[in-house]
């Protein structure tokens, strides 16, 4: 059995730990037990695109200490699966630590969701159930540093119950990018706006995306526009099965269930 | 005249005047819309485009490998062609050579062919400093010098303006620098173009010496070759008598059939053509036949030291084909003036700081962060420039001249170094998400609830209003995914649902109204978790 290590990412461990959970769900559904190696933190991208690659070095030492001896480590996220994958050999090699450099070129494969998904267990239908309407934006480290193309969509499509709405412009950049976000908030906010708008005219109830970093852009955008917008991870949807409605008995102890038809009442079980 | 670039202020605010411009924000967004469509038409008929790609880069990096070897070549064989090889290490060499060639023939103008390495030396104003009138030919080039404006695009320098914009500028203008536009002159594009002929006709016609650059030197021949669109570029390259070539010592080429890859990636990237309309080349003097002095200068102008950083020296790949700028999404909405050089978009924000120098004044360190690292430009770039790539290396570079100039560290500096000694350990890691989980209770009763349930926070003050300013605030989760894990052993805990219900009823009455939601949430999760158990 290979030992396979989610690393969940800061922003989704502190900011989003849903989403970890959904993978969790979702791995478990299609038989792969996964593994949260608890060491793990975060894989410096931060100190990285800021220009601090000196202070990325303690966090790739402890990346590889925390994933030592998984066969795979799978991420929720195309810009930290990117990160891993391009940035961590330049911090190595910046260190001029020779060992650190050797661990890097050994460390197990960075897969993100998708890719784990439709390469590694060749399935597209994941057996999840999501009755609305979706649009879907490609983050761009997803797209371009990692090219994981169109398994997103592939995954989507086979959503029992799910529209899938094309988004207009959707390779281009919704204009997060780290601490560019905050170092150039306005330009920043301009494109994210434009993308946002784009969102809108789809009609969609939901967007959805491979990255948390980008959402918590748009999505902070739609909702200040109070847009009615809800934005939603890419594994939280494919985790979402129809289990709830089965069981109608149960609903009102267990009320959420975000694949649901009919829009959840939390006061009510308050 | 011509504007200066100097005192720009840096990127984030001279994008924010920038981003404020209605008409610029329209102009550019249509400009670079089209060129992309058409771009990316041309390109995507062409089967083997990735493998021109990897040819372009290959030649542009063997160039690089042995670049003294193919200038001592190329001056050879320009010599022999009965050119005069001029060397010059920056700016002020170049355009001392400039000048004084003109004075020698006694001229008080020459015309110029639209070139990015005069204006990088600001030959014009050089020119002008020695009472020679310096005419730019290119249509775009030309409506930028008569708007006493500056060129925000590398193939299109006016770029930022409309037709109504440059019908205004000839009117007001074109009678100050010459024939006058037609007082009944609209802003249909043909007659606009017409107004440009009859103006510059004159200058070609009268003007003994020529200013132009070149978009390759083949070493091998001796051959320069220009690129445009227009035509007005080779009536300056062959009818003067002088011509003045300032060519940047990256743009050799070791042989002739080298450009077959370049004048196929050039003009497909560049103008979104199959083929480029005006193509000369010239080899020389051809006795008898066009310009019979011929002049090469060869501008290093901080090209060494580009080359001497291995992860930087990519960018003197370059071609000028601006494909980049056009694709990039903050381009499109700041415009070129915003990057403070005669080199804007991405390209501009990697080339600029290092032929000025990292550390050398806060505008040119703010350039490699005036990108979201999206990767639009390098997908583009036709001769696979890492154009992010090389962004990171440059804030590296940033950050290490600041911390050797300054004293005490930033409070960026202490920041990443705090991150650093947090996230270097899963202990500290689990002990900050606990605290940021608690403080993230409290600033829940601040909040509301976005669409999905989460509750954010809305527009805060101080540090925090350059997020939130339009963008509402997510809250941490009052539970980390890692405390989950630990607590319901990744979800398989027995005990699991009853701890979600638990807390539910057992938590503080103060604790309810995030409670609820977290526990919804994971006794969701853990729900479709039960789905697999059955399954």
């Amino acid at each position: 059995m290979p030992r396979v290590g989610l690393m969940v990412t800061c922003l989704n461990d502190a900011l989003f730990p849903d989403t970890g959970k959904a993978v969790v769900t979702l791995l478990r559904r299609l038989g792969v037990d996964v593994e949260f190696p608890a060491a793990q933190t975060c894989c410096g991208q931060p100190m990285v695109n800021t220009g601090y690659l000196a202070d990325a070095v303690p966090l790739v030492r402890n990346h590889l200490e925390a994933f030592d001896g998984c066969d795979a480590i799978i991420v929720p996220s195309g810009s930290c699966a990117g990160s891993v994958r391009h940035q961590h050999g330049l911090v190595a090699e910046r260190s001029g630590d020779p060992g650190l450099v050797r661990g890097v070129e050994n460390a197990p494969p960075a897969y993100e969701l998708t890719e784990y998904l439709v390469d590694v267990l060749g399935v597209t239908d994941v057996g999840a159930y999501f009755p609305h309407r979706v649009t879907y934006h490609p983050t761009c480290h997803s797209l371009r540093m990692l090219g994981v193309g169109d398994r997103p969509a592939r995954l989507l499509r086979a959503v029992r119950g799910l529209t899938l709405l094309d988004l207009p412009g959707a390779a281009e950049c919704c204009g997060f990018g780290g601490t560019f976000a905050v170092k150039n908030a306005e330009t920043s906010i301009a494109m994210g706006n434009d993308k946002a708008h784009h969102v809108r005219t789809t009609g969609a109830e939901v967007l959805v995306a491979g990255d948390n970093s980008c959402l918590t852009h748009i999505g902070g955008l739609l909702s200040r526009q109070r847009s009615g917008v809800r934005v939603m991870h890419l594994a939280e949807i494919l985790a979402s099965t129809e289990r709830v409605v089965e069981r109608r008995d149960e609903r009102s102890a267990d009320p959420i269930s975000i694949g649901s038809a009919t829009p959840q009442n939390q006061e009510a079980h308050r | 005249m011509s504007g200066t670039f100097l005192g720009t202020p840096a990127f984030p605010d001279a994008a924010r005047e920038a981003l404020e411009d209605s008409q610029l924000r329209r102009n550019l967004a249509h400009a670079t819309g089209t060129i992309r469509t058409k771009r990316a038409g041309v390109v995507g008929e062409v089967d083997e485009w990735e493998q021109l790609r990897l040819a372009g880069e290959a030649i542009k990096n063997r160039v690089l490998r042995h670049l003294p070897d193919y200038l001592e070549q190329l001056e050879r064989s320009l010599t022999a062609a009965g050119a005069t090889v001029h060397w010059a290490r920056d700016a002020t060499e170049a355009n001392a050579i400039v000048v004084d060639i003109a004075r020698r023939h006694a001229t008080d103008e020459v015309v110029k062919v639209k070139s990015m390495a005069t204006q990088e030396i600001e030959l014009n104003d050089a020119l002008e400093a020695a009472g020679i009138h310096a005419w730019e030919t290119d249509l775009a080039e030309l409506i930028v010098q008569l708007g006493d404006d500056l060129p925000s695009h590398i193939l299109v320098p006016a770029i930022h303006r409309n037709r109504a914009e440059i019908r205004e500028i000839f009117l007001r203008e074109m009678g100050n620098a010459g024939r006058a536009a037609p007082d009944d002159l609209t802003d249909e594009p043909r007659q606009l173009a017409a107004a440009a002929r009859a103006h510059l006709r004159e200058k070609f016609l009268r003007a003994k010496v020529a200013v132009s650059g070149a978009n390759f030197a083949v070493a091998e021949t001796g051959t320069l070759t220009v690129v445009e669109s227009e035509g007005n570029g080779r009536m300056c390259l062959t009818l003067p008598e002088v011509l003045v070539s300032v060519v940047g010592i990256e743009k050799v080429l070791p042989t002739f059939q080298d450009l077959d890859v370049m004048l196929q990636l050039l003009p497909r990237s560049s103008t979104g053509e199959r083929m480029n309309p005006y193509t000369s080349t010239w080899t020389g003097v051809t006795p008898g036949d066009g310009p019979q002095e011929v002049h090469v200068v060869l501008l290093d102008n901080g090209r060494t030291d580009v080359l001497a950083d291995p992860t930087g020296r990519q960018a003197l790949r370059c071609i000028r084909c601006s494909a980049c700028l056009n694709v990039c999404p903050v381009y499109e909405r700041t415009g070129g003036h915003a990057y403070g050089s005669v080199y804007p978009g991405p390209i501009g924000a990697i080339l600029t700081p290092q032929l000025r120098g990292v550390g050398s004044d806060p505008q040119t360190d703010s350039l490699p962060y005036a990108s979201s690292l999206c990767g639009a430009c390098f997908e583009v770039c036709p001769v696979r420039i890492d154009i992010p790539e090389v962004l990171v290396h440059l804030r590296g570079e940033v950050v290490e001249a600041h911390q050797e100039a300054a004293r005490l560290p930033s409070v960026q500096d202490m920041a990443m170094k705090a991150a650093s000694w947090t996230l270097s350990s899963a202990g500290r890691t689990g002990a900050a998400e606990k605290a940021a989980g608690l403080g993230g209770k409290l600033a829940a009763k601040l909040g509301r609830s976005a669409p999905g349930g989460r509750a954010v926070l809305g527009a805060l003050p101080g540090p925090a209003s350059a997020w939130s300013d339009s963008r509402d605030i997510p809250i941490p989760a009052e539970e980390s995914f890692r405390s989950w894990w630990k607590r319901t052993d990744g979800g398989r805990s027995r005990t699991e649902e009853t701890a979600g219900d638990r807390s539910r009823t057992d938590d503080t009455a103060g604790d309810r109204s995030r409670t609820d939601d977290t526990v919804g949430d994971s006794s969701r999760t853990d729900d479709t978790s039960g789905g697999r158990d059955e399954a």
